[in-house]
Parts: structure tokens; C-alpha cells; sequence
């Protein structure tokens, strides 16, 4: 067994794996940016000057918003209470919390037409009271929480698992309010996983497609999210617009990718510091 | 017992995280889950067989799990050799391999889906070298299952990548001193260890491919009988309001990726005895 042959079957390996990723992974990306500019420039910066194509990204960002602010807060307040206490029930509480990740989108989609649709009990009071969720933008904001529920206390639950409840007990023993414990203790070492997860939630959240469209009843420039509004462009053979509408989104992605190496590398190198 | 539990909470806030917590699982994922139960119960068993059973439904069925099979199988595959180049080799562009796995999580999977069957299309990039030789690629099963690739893509990477760092080179030079050659060091060392986090990758891509949506719909074709994809269906019945069926197929989709779920905790708990009688 000589070096020579490692060096072979290194290179061959490496090679395997870039031709992989380059065919699956990168020649998509640019397919996108090459159809979307093929018309001109012109052409690109009409597709995405379409009023309803501002409205799509105007309801994007919203319900981005909406999604990626509950679902810090309740990252948060659930990784505190996970992983700073013991209680009965917490293993079904983990698993629920993790649940929307195993479910089908589609599912996740039929799940609230189940709950706020016509055959629901609720229906007659919500009719009552004036709210529609299902075909509305209140249902797109609802599919995108749901399908990114888990997401931000994923992150946060093993840095705060790791670290142990020592710190806080201190702090609280020296007499700390909860709000103190939580911003001069607990928070400076959530801070890369919080931005993380923060990041991997708005990605989600932007470009959900299968459960938004189950519950936005597809009214343009009313409940159609970017996804949405691509695969109205793109069933109707417009192709430019499609592909214009989705190079803002592979734009999203690769700052997302961009940010996901930043916060790896500067949470590594904190807990190092911490050692 | 009430002055003990007092002790082993010195740190507060307690009642506020456990009351947000609560409510919002309640009203994201607890009421939403009841009412499909609750939905469930008014159907009549006759009529949901009825409905799983249709012959349209079951070619479904074969599509999704046949792709879902085939996709993971072969991200099992690359995924192991890219996990194995980015943990033992150095070269140029490794950190922006490393990153770019990542990638079928960032995009969303409607544009991952547009772009890739407009290039397999007859008249695309790749279709159009394929067509050459009569082979079509979107709107076949191959278009679904390179649509399924491209998006579990991470998983395998991702689950195998920690254990393979971890493992010690000493059982590898012990393995090499006695004489195994590279394939058999492989094969009966570092293997074994690697194979329970190779299982649990697969069955989550391949979970993750029963139920994907987004990324499928445009390179199908959607043709009945030959590829159409479950959640497809599911998304039919959900557009004619016939909730009782839609109900109905979604509850063999949730069965089995409960199954699937199972299987996988069952074959992680023998894997991890094996590992404790050998230490």
C-alpha cells in the first residue's frame, strides 16, 4: 500500500463529490440567475417591478416577521424551561415541540383547513366575530409559524443543555431577578445559537411552499407569498418573471449559507474561549 | 415532596417560560393535532378504506415510496463519501463544500423545483444532452427522484460527518499494523461505527422525501397512475373540498412516517447496546 495509491483514491473521491455537488447543487443556482437575465436586464427589473410581485414580497417579509418574532419568544421561553428544569411531562413537550418537522407540509396545511374550515366547530364563531383564517393572510401567517415552530429553541436547547443550570443558580442565590439572570448569564451564551437559529427560521419561513399553499387560497396580490407567485409565473409560462422572483430567494439563500458559516465559526470559537 | 421541589428550583421565572410555552404549543400544534383526531373519529372506517384504497391512491403510494427509496439510497451513498472526503482530506474548497451541503435547506424548495425541471426539460441544460439519447428526465419518476436527491442531500452528510470525526485512528492503525488492507480496515472498522448515524440520515431523508411537496410538484407531471406523489393527492382532494378523503390519505401518510420513525429508534437503541457490551 503505497502513498501514491491514497493519493488516487483521495483525488478520485474529492472529484466524485464536487461533480455531485456541482451538477446537483450549483448549476440549479445558476440555471436560475442565467433564465431570469436572459431577456436583459430590462426585462429583470420589470418582472420584479410587477405590482403583484411587490405584493408577493411585501407578504413574504410579513409573514416572515410574524413567524420568525413568535417563534424567538417562544424558542426562548421554551429552551428556558426545558433546560433549566424538571417536570413531568417534559419528554412530550420536546416531542410535540419537535413534530412539526416529521409532518408532511401538505399534512401540516390540512391540519389547520381542519381546525378554521367550514366543517370546524369554530367556524360559526370566527364568522361571528368577522375573522377569516383559511384562503386569508391570517392562515399564511399560521402555516409559516407552524412549519417553523421548532426551529429557534432547536438550536438554543443543546448550547444551554451543555452548559449546565450552575451559573443561573449563582446568580439567582446572589438575589438576580429572573430578567437579570437571563440577559447577564444565560443570553451571552445563547447569542450565536439564538442568531442561528433566528437565520435558519427566516430562510424557512420565506420560501415555505406545500403548507402556505394549502391555506392561501392562491388570491394574487392578496395571500400569494413569493413561492406561491413563482408557481403561478411559471404555470403560466412566464418564465423570466418565475425565475426573476426566484433569484431574490437564492439570493436569501446564499446569504443565509454566507451568515451559517460566520455564526459556526463564532460560536466555536467562543465555547473554546470558555474552556 | 412540595418543599423538595421548592429546593430544586432556586432559578426563577419558571411559571412565565412554562405558560408561553404551553400556550403557544397549544395553539400551533396541540388544537390543530386534536382536530384532525376529532376529524378522524367522525369518519367511517368503511368509507376511509374505501378512499386508501383506490387504485389511483395506491399507485401513489408506489410512487412516493419507490422515488423516496431510490433518492435516499443514493444519498446514503454520496452521502457517506462526502461526509468521509470533508472529515479525512484537506484541499482547496473544502470550507465552501462544507458550506454548500447546506444548500438544499436555505433555498426554498419551489425554486429548487422550477429551476430543476426547467433544465431537464427536453429543451434544458441537462434534459437536453439526455433527450439526445431518447432518455427523458422531468415529468418521469427520474426527474421526481432527482428532485428528492437534491433535497435530502444533507441529511446522510450531516449525521454521519460528527461520529466520523470522533472516531479514534488508533483502532485504524491497529487495524493497518495487523495487516487489513484499506478496504477491510473500512469495511470492518470504521463501518460498524458509522452505521447507526448512516441509518439514522437515511430514514430522516428518506421521511423528509415521503412528505416533500414543494420541490416535486412542477417536475412530476402529476401524470395519475404513474407520477402522481401521495401529498399531491392529498393536495387534490384538499382543492375539490373533499376533506373526508384528503383526511383520510394523510393519516397513511403520518402512519407511516411514524413507522419509518420507529424503526429507525429501534434499530439507534440495538445499535448503541451493541457498542456498550463491546466497551
Amino acid at each position: 500500500m503505497g502513498r501514491k495509491n491514497d493519493g488516487v483514491l483521495k483525488w478520485t473521491l474529492i472529484a466524485i463529490c464536487a461533480i455531485f455537488l456541482f451538477i446537483m447543487l450549483i448549476l440549479p443556482l445558476i440555471y436560475i440567475v442565467a433564465t431570469a437575465l436572459r431577456e436583459g436586464f430590462g426585462a429583470y427589473a420589470a418582472a420584479l417591478s410587477d405590482e403583484y410581485a411587490r405584493k408577493a414580497v411585501g407578504l413574504t417579509i410579513k409573514a416572515t416577521l410574524w413567524a420568525v418574532g413568535l417563534n424567538t419568544v417562544f424558542g426562548i421561553c421554551a429552551a428556558w424551561c426545558i433546560t433549566k428544569f424538571n417536570f413531568k411531562g417534559k419528554k412530550i413537550i420536546s416531542t410535540l415541540i419537535d413534530l412539526p418537522l416529521t409532518v408532511s407540509p401538505i399534512i401540516a396545511g390540512l391540519i389547520f383547513v381542519l381546525t378554521f374550515g367550514r366543517q370546524s366547530f369554530l367556524y360559526d364563531y370566527l364568522k361571528a366575530a368577522g375573522i377569516s383564517i383559511i384562503f386569508a393572510v391570517p392562515g399564511v401567517i399560521l402555516a409559516t409559524i407552524f412549519v417553523t415552530f421548532p426551529y429557534i429553541s432547536r438550536e438554543i436547547i443543546p448550547v444551554l443543555n451543555a452548559q449546565g443550570t450552575d451559573e443561573e443558580e449563582a446568580a439567582a442565590l446572589m438575589g438576580a431577578k429572573t430578567f437579570t439572570i437571563f440577559r447577564k448569564v444565560t443570553f451571552p451564551h445563547i447569542k450565536w445559537a439564538l442568531l442561528y437559529g433566528v437565520v435558519l427560521c427566516t430562510a424557512r419561513a420565506m420560501g415555505e411552499f406545500g403548507a402556505v399553499s394549502v391555506l392561501s387560497g392562491h388570491l394574487r396580490g392578496k395571500t400569494n407569498t413569493m413561492p406561491l407567485y413563482i408557481e403561478l409565473l411559471y404555470q403560466g409560462y412566464d418564465f423570466t418573471g418565475a425565475f426573476a422572483v426566484s433569484s431574490l430567494l437564492v439570493i436569501m439563500a446564499v446569504i443565509v449559507l454566507a451568515l451559517r458559516s460566520i455564526l459556526e465559526y463564532k460560536g466555536k470559537k467562543e465555547s473554546e474561549q470558555d474552556r | 415532596m412540595a418543599i423538595k421541589r421548592k429546593k430544586t428550583r432556586v432559578i426563577p421565572g419558571f411559571g412565565l417560560s412554562f405558560g408561553i410555552t404551553i400556550a403557544m404549543l397549544s395553539l400551533i400544534v396541540i388544537i390543530p393535532l386534536c382536530s384532525l383526531v376529532v376529524f378522524t373519529a367522525q369518519l367511517s372506517f368503511k368509507e376511509f378504506w374505501e378512499t386508501v384504497s383506490r387504485p389511483r391512491v395506491l399507485s401513489s403510494y408506489w410512487v412516493s415510496f419507490s422515488t423516496a427509496l431510490v433518492a435516499s439510497l443514493i444519498n446514503a451513498v454520496m452521502g457517506l463519501i462526502l461526509a468521509w472526503v470533508l472529515v479525512r482530506y484537506d484541499f482547496p474548497g473544502k470550507r465552501f463544500m462544507d458550506g454548500l451541503i447546506e444548500l438544499p435547506f436555505a433555498l426554498p424548495t419551489a425554486v429548487a423545483g422550477i429551476s430543476l425541471t426547467h433544465m431537464t426539460v427536453s429543451t434544458g441544460w441537462v434534459g437536453g444532452f439526455f433527450a439526445k439519447f431518447g432518455i427523458p428526465i422531468a415529468y418521469t419518476k427520474a426527474g421526481i427522484t432527482i428532485a428528492l436527491v437534491f433535497i435530502g442531500i444533507p441529511f446522510v452528510v450531516r449525521s454521519v460527518q460528527p461520529v466520523l470525526e470522533k472516531i479514534d485512528y488508533q483502532y485504524e492503525e491497529a487495524a493497518q499494523i495487523l495487516g487489513f488492507s484499506h478496504a477491510r480496515t473500512f469495511w470492518k472498522v470504521i463501518f460498524p461505527e458509522i452505521f447507526p448515524a448512516l441509518i439514522s440520515g437515511f430514514t430522516l431523508a428518506f421521511a423528509r422525501c415521503l412528505g416533500e411537496y414543494g420541490s416535486v410538484v412542477f417536475i412530476a407531471g402529476n401524470t395519475p397512475y404513474e407520477t402522481e406523489i401521495t401529498p399531491l393527492l392529498i393536495m387534490s382532494e384538499l382543492q375539490e373540498y373533499d376533506y373526508a378523503s384528503a383526511t383520510s390519505i394523510a393519516l397513511i401518510m403520518l402512519f407511516a412516517a411514524f413507522v419509518i420513525l420507529f424503526i429507525n429508534a429501534v434499530l439507534q437503541s440495538r445499535a448503541s447496546k451493541k457498542i456498550g457490551k463491546i466497551a
